[in-house]
C-alpha cells in the first residue's frame, strides 16, 4: 500500500505537469486548430531561464517572472511569425511548422544555455512528508497546488470575463466571432501567450523535482499531447484529467512492470486512444457529412 | 427489366428522418429522374444507393441482387457509378488521367506487374487511354484531354466527371445535380450528353433541380418531399400533379398558378 | 450525340507522303522516347555518373553515398505522402528496422548480409502491413501523431532491448559480402547506393504510370470518388504504406552496411522529421525532388560546418521556412516556372 501511494503521488506530480502542457495544447487547438509541438519548449524555457537568471544573481521570484514573460514572448512570436504567416495551411503543415519551431527552440537553448541538467531549490525544503507509509516531497504538493490554482484562474477568466468569452467564441467559430467584431488575431494570440505562460509556470514548479535541460521539451510535448488526446482533444477538463491519468499510468507501470519502457506508455496510450476512441474520454465524436 | 430498385429505404440523422421509406423501380435503359424541393432527401437517397451511407431500413437491389450497405467500390464492380453534386474531381491530374482512373475496375494487372511495368501493363495503359479518350469524346471534351483538371471551367468539370463515370462502363449511372451551377449553354450541352448516354445502353438516374432539363430528358420522374414519395409518373403526369405543384410553390402559389392558367 | 466505336481514332495523325513521311516517323519516335516515363531515370543516372568529376576531394564520395541512401528512403516516403497523400511522421522507424536487420542477422543468427537485407525488408513490410491496417483509417493530424507515436515506440524498443540491439551505444555491422566481393569503401558505396536509388526511382516511375499508381494519386485528391470508381481505398493506402516501408528498410540496410555501425537514433524523431522535410523541400509528388531534397538536407550541414553548434537551429528554421514559404517544393516550383504547358 505504501508502495502504491508512493508511485501514485509521484505519478500525480508528473501528471500535473502533463496536465498543464495538455491544457496549453487544448487552448491553442481550440483557438486555432493547431497542434502545437513547441508546447514542451515553453516548459523547458520556464525552468532553464529561471535557473540561469538565479545563477546570475536575481532572486527566485523575479527570475521566475522574467522567465514566464520570456516564454510568453516566445509564444507570441511563434504565433505571429510562424502560424499567422502560414495562414490557410492544412493541419499537417501546421504540425510540421510547430515541430520545426520546437527543434529551433531546442537548438537555441542548447547554444544559449548548455547541455547539462540543472536544478532549482525546492520552495519548502526537501524533507519528505510521511503519509500512509509513503514519502512525499513538499515540492510535489507545490506542483499539484500550483496546477490547481492555474486551472481555477483560467476557468474563472474564460467564464467570467468578456475577453474570456471572446476567446471561447473564437474557438467555437472563428468567422462568426470576427463577424461580431471580435479581433480574432488578439484572441488567438492571447491563447498562444497564455499557453506559453502556463507551460513556463509548470517548468518552474517541476524543476526542483525532475531537473531541467535543453532537451526535455520534445518528450514533454509528446506526453502532453497524449494526455490531451486521452482526455479528449478540445476539452480543457479532459486535458487535466488526461494529464493526471497519464502520469499515474506511467508511474504505476514503471513501478510494477518495467521502468525501461516508462516513456513508451504515452505512445501506447496515443495509439490506443486514436484507434479505439479518437475523441478521448470527454471529447465529442466527429460526424462527417458528405 | 428493373435494373435498379429500392424498397422502403430509410435513414435518420440525429432525430431527423432524412429519408422515410422510399421505394423506386428504375427500368433498364431509361432516364429516371428524382426531383423535389430542397431538403427532400434526394442526395441522401443517392448516397444510400451508391453505398456512401448505410440505410437504417430497407433494401437496394441492383439487377435483382440485394446490394444494401455494400461499399461504393463493391458497387462499382457490379456496374453502378455516380457523379457528385459538389464535384469530386482529381484536381492534381489531367483531364484524361481523371477519366483513365474511371477504367480502374477493368484493369487487371497486380502490384508486382505494375512495379516492373511488364509488357501487359504497357498494353493495358494504351487500351485504358484509348477508351478514356473515347469517353471524353462522348461528352464533347476531346480537345481538353491533356489539360490539368484544375484549369477547366466549371461546366467542363461536370462533363469530365460524367466521362469518368462512363469510362467504368456502368450499367447504371447516377447523376447528382449535373446542371447545378451551369449556365444555359452548358445545360444544353449536358442534355445532349445525357440523351447520348441513354441511347448507348446505360440506365441514367438523375437528381436535378433544373425542371426544363428534367422534363426534357426523363422517361419517368419520381417526386420526393420531406424524405417521402410524393408522386411518380411521366413528365406530363408529374407536371400537372397538384400535390407536386403545392410542394414546390406552396398551397397559395399552387392556387395562383392554377388561376394563371385559366 | 451517338456512340463512336474506338477503332475510329479521332486523334490519329494523317500520314504524310514520301520523304516527309520518314522525317515525321523519326520525329514521332523521338517524341515518344522523350515522353517515356523512364527518361528522368536516365537523366539522373547521367548526373550520378558525372558528379564525381566535380568532387573537390574523395570525401565527397562518402557524402553523396549518404545522399543517395536518404534519397531512396525519401522516395518511398514521397510515394506515401506526396502521391497518395498519407502523412507519416515515423518513417525513420522502418529505416531502423532495415538497419538493425543487417546488424542482427549476421551477428545473432549467422545469416549473410544480403539475406538479412531481404529478410529485413520483408519484416518491415509485415510490420507496415500489421500497423498500417488500423492506423491508416485515421486522417490528417490524427494519422500524423499515430505514425509519430509508432516511430518513437520503435526507437524506444531499439534502445532498450540491448541484448539484441546493443542498446544506446548501438551495434557494429559486418560488411556486406556479395559472391565473395566485400563491399566496402566510400567510392564503392557511392556507386552501389546510386544504383539502388536509380532502381528505386525506376520502380516508382513504373508504379505511377500504372493502375495502382493512378489509384494512389486518385485517393490523394478524393477518396470518395476513387471509391465509386471501384478502387479499394483502404487496400490501396496499405499497399503504398508497405511499399514505402520497404524502400525505407532497404535504405536503412544500406546505411548500416556503409557506416559499419548502427545506433538507435536512426529510428529517432528527428530523423523522421528530416525525411519529411526532404520530401516537402524537394517537392511532394516529384521523384527527382526526393533526390534534390535529400541532397540539400545532407549537404547543408557539410557546407555549413562552421555552424555545427547551430545545427538544430538551422534545421528548425529550414523546416519552418519550407513549410511556410516553399510548400510546393523546389522541383515543382522550377517546373512551373519553366512552362505550365504540361497538364
Amino acid at each position: 500500500m505504501a508502495e502504491f501511494l508512493q508511485f501514485a503521488f509521484s505519478g500525480l506530480t508528473v501528471g500535473a505537469v502533463y496536465a498543464l502542457v495538455a491544457l496549453g495544447f487544448t487552448l491553442i487547438y481550440n483557438a486555432s486548430d493547431v497542434i502545437n509541438f513547441a508546447q514542451g519548449e515553453f516548459v523547458m524555457l520556464g525552468g532553464l531561464v529561471t535557473v540561469f537568471l538565479v545563477a546570475a544573481g536575481l532572486p527566485l521570484p523575479v527570475a521566475a517572472l522574467v522567465a514566464i514573460a520570456a516564454a510568453t514572448l516566445v509564444g507570441l512570436a511563434l504565433y505571429r511569425f510562424a502560424i499567422e504567416t502560414a495562414r490557410g495551411a492544412n493541419a499537417v503543415t501546421l504540425i510540421m511548422i510547430t515541430i520545426g519551431a520546437s527543434i529551433f527552440l531546442r537548438g537555441a537553448a542548447q547554444v544559449i544555455f548548455d547541455k547539462r541538467y540543472h536544478s532549482l531549490p525546492p520552495w519548502f525544503g526537501d524533507t519528505p512528508i510521511r503519509f500512509g507509509g509513503a514519502a512525499i516531497l513538499p515540492q510535489s504538493l507545490v506542483v499539484l497546488a500550483g496546477a490547481l490554482v492555474i486551472v481555477v484562474l483560467l476557468w474563472a477568466f474564460i467564464d467570467r470575463t468578456l475577453f474570456g468569452k471572446a476567446v471561447l467564441a473564437t474557438a467555437a467559430n472563428k468567422l462568426a466571432a470576427r463577424l461580431v467584431g471580435i479581433d480574432t488575431k488578439l484572441t488567438v494570440g492571447f491563447s498562444f501567450a497564455i499557453s506559453a505562460a502556463i507551460g513556463a509556470v509548470a517548468g518552474i514548479l517541476i524543476t526542483p523535482i525532475t531537473l531541467t535541460s535543453y532537451n526535455i521539451g520534445t518528450l514533454l510535448a509528446l506526453k502532453g499531447f497524449a494526455a490531451a488526446m486521452l482526455g479528449g482533444i478540445g476539452s480543457a477538463l479532459g486535458a487535466v484529467i488526461g494529464g493526471l491519468l497519464l502520469g499515474l499510468l506511467e508511474a504505476l507501470s514503471a513501478g510494477y512492470l518495467s521502468s525501461q519502457y516508462k516513456d513508451a506508455v504515452a505512445f501506447i496510450v496515443i495509439l490506443i486512444v486514436l484507434l479505439a476512441r479518437p475523441q478521448g474520454l470527454l471529447g465529442r465524436a466527429k460526424v462527417e457529412r458528405v | 427489366m428493373i435494373i435498379l430498385a429500392t424498397e422502403r429505404l430509410a435513414i435518420s440523422f440525429g432525430g431527423v428522418r432524412a429519408v422515410d421509406g422510399v421505394t423506386i423501380a428504375v427500368p433498364e435503359n431509361s432516364v429516371f429522374s428524382i426531383i423535389g424541393p430542397n431538403g427532400a432527401g434526394k442526395t441522401t437517397l443517392f448516397n444510400m444507393i451508391s453505398g456512401v451511407y448505410t440505410p437504417r431500413d430497407g433494401h437496394v437491389l441492383l439487377a435483382g441482387e440485394d446490394v444494401t450497405g455494400l461499399k461504393p467500390d463493391r458497387l462499382a464492380r457490379r456496374g453502378l457509378s455516380r457523379t457528385f453534386q459538389n464535384l469530386q474531381i482529381f484536381f492534381r491530374m489531367s483531364a484524361i488521367e481523371n477519366v483513365m482512373v474511371g477504367r480502374h475496375r477493368h484493369e487487371r494487372t497486380g502490384i508486382f506487374a505494375d512495379l516492373l511495368h511488364v509488357p501487359t501493363v504497357g498494353r493495358q495503359n494504351r487500351e485504358t487511354r484509348a477508351r478514356a479518350e473515347a469517353a471524353l469524346d462522348r461528352v464533347g471534351l476531346a480537345g481538353l484531354a491533356g489539360q490539368s483538371a484544375g484549369s477547366l471551367a466549371y461546366g467542363d468539370l461536370k462533363r469530365l466527371e460524367i466521362a469518368r463515370a462512363l469510362a467504368s462502363e456502368p450499367k447504371v449511372l447516377l447523376l447528382d445535380e449535373p446542371a447545378a451551377g451551369c449556365n444555359p449553354v452548358e445545360t444544353a450541352a449536358l442534355e445532349g450528353v445525357i440523351r447520348g448516354i441513354a441511347a448507348g445502353g446505360v440506365t441514367v438516374v438523375l437528381v436535378e433541380h433544373d425542371m426544363r432539363l428534367v422534363m426534357s430528358v426523363s422517361d419517368r420522374i419520381h417526386v420526393l418531399a420531406n424524405g417521402a414519395t410524393l408522386a411518380e409518373g411521366t413528365a406530363s403526369e408529374v407536371r400537372n400533379n397538384l400535390a407536386v405543384i403545392e410542394a414546390y410553390l406552396g398551397v397559395h402559389g399552387a392556387q395562383e398558378a392554377a388561376h394563371a392558367r385559366h | 450525340m451517338s456512340v463512336r466505336p474506338i477503332d475510329e481514332r479521332p486523334f490519329a495523325k494523317e500520314r504524310p507522303s514520301g520523304g516527309a513521311h520518314v522525317g515525321a516517323a523519326w520525329r514521332a519516335m523521338a517524341e515518344r522516347v522523350g515522353r517515356h516515363r523512364l527518361i528522368p531515370v536516365l537523366l539522373m543516372a547521367v548526373v550520378i555518373a558525372a558528379a564525381p568529376v566535380l568532387f573537390p576531394s574523395g570525401y565527397y564520395y562518402r557524402i553523396f553515398a549518404l545522399v543517395y541512401v536518404f534519397a531512396l528512403a525519401a522516395l518511398g516516403l514521397n510515394l506515401l505522402t506526396g502521391f497518395a497523400g498519407q502523412v507519416s511522421l515515423g518513417h525513420a522507424g522502418f529505416m531502423a528496422l532495415g538497419a538493425y536487420a543487417v546488424a542482427i542477422g549476421p551477428a545473432h543468427f549467422g545469416l549473410p548480409g544480403w539475406l538479412s537485407l531481404i529478410l529485413g525488408a520483408a519484416f518491415s513490410a509485415l510490420v507496415a502491413f500489421l500497423v498500417g491496417r488500423p492506423i491508416l483509417r485515421l486522417k490528417g493530424h490524427y494519422l500524423a501523431v499515430a505514425t509519430l507515436g509508432f516511430g518513437l515506440l520503435l526507437a524506444i524498443v531499439f534502445t532498450n532491448e540491448s541484448d539484441w540491439t546493443g542498446g544506446p551505444d548501438g551495434m557494429i555491422v559486418g560488411r556486406l559480402v556479395l559472391f565473395g566481393w566485400v563491399v566496402r569503401g566510400s567510392q564503392t558505396w557511392y556507386w552501389v547506393s546510386g544504383v539502388l536509388f536509380l532502381a528505386g526511382a525506376a520502380l516508382a516511375y513504373n508504379l505511377i504510370d500504372s493502375p495502382a499508381g493512378r489509384a494512389m494519386r486518385a485517393i490523394h485528391d478524393s477518396e470518395t470518388a476513387a471509391s465509386v470508381l471501384g478502387i479499394d481505398v483502404a487496400r490501396t493506402k496499405l499497399l503504398v504504406f508497405v511499399i514505402s516501408a520497404v524502400y525505407a528498410s532497404v535504405a536503412g540496410s544500406s546505411l548500416a552496411f556503409f557506416n559499419g555501425l548502427i545506433t538507435p537514433d536512426v529510428a529517432g524523431f528527428l530523423r523522421s522529421i528530416e525525411l519529411v522535410a526532404m520530401v516537402v523541400l524537394g517537392g511532394m509528388g516529384s521523384i527527382v525532388g526526393s533526390l534534390v531534397g535529400a541532397a540539400v538536407l545532407v549537404l547543408l550541414p557539410q557546407v555549413l560546418t562552421f555552424l555545427h553548434d547551430y545545427e538544430h537551429m538551422v534545421l528548425g528554421l529550414i523546416i519552418m521556412g519550407v513549410m511556410i514559404f516553399l510548400r510546393t517544393g523546389i522541383v515543382p516550383s522550377i517546373a512551373a516556372a519553366f512552362g505550365g504547358r504540361r497538364g
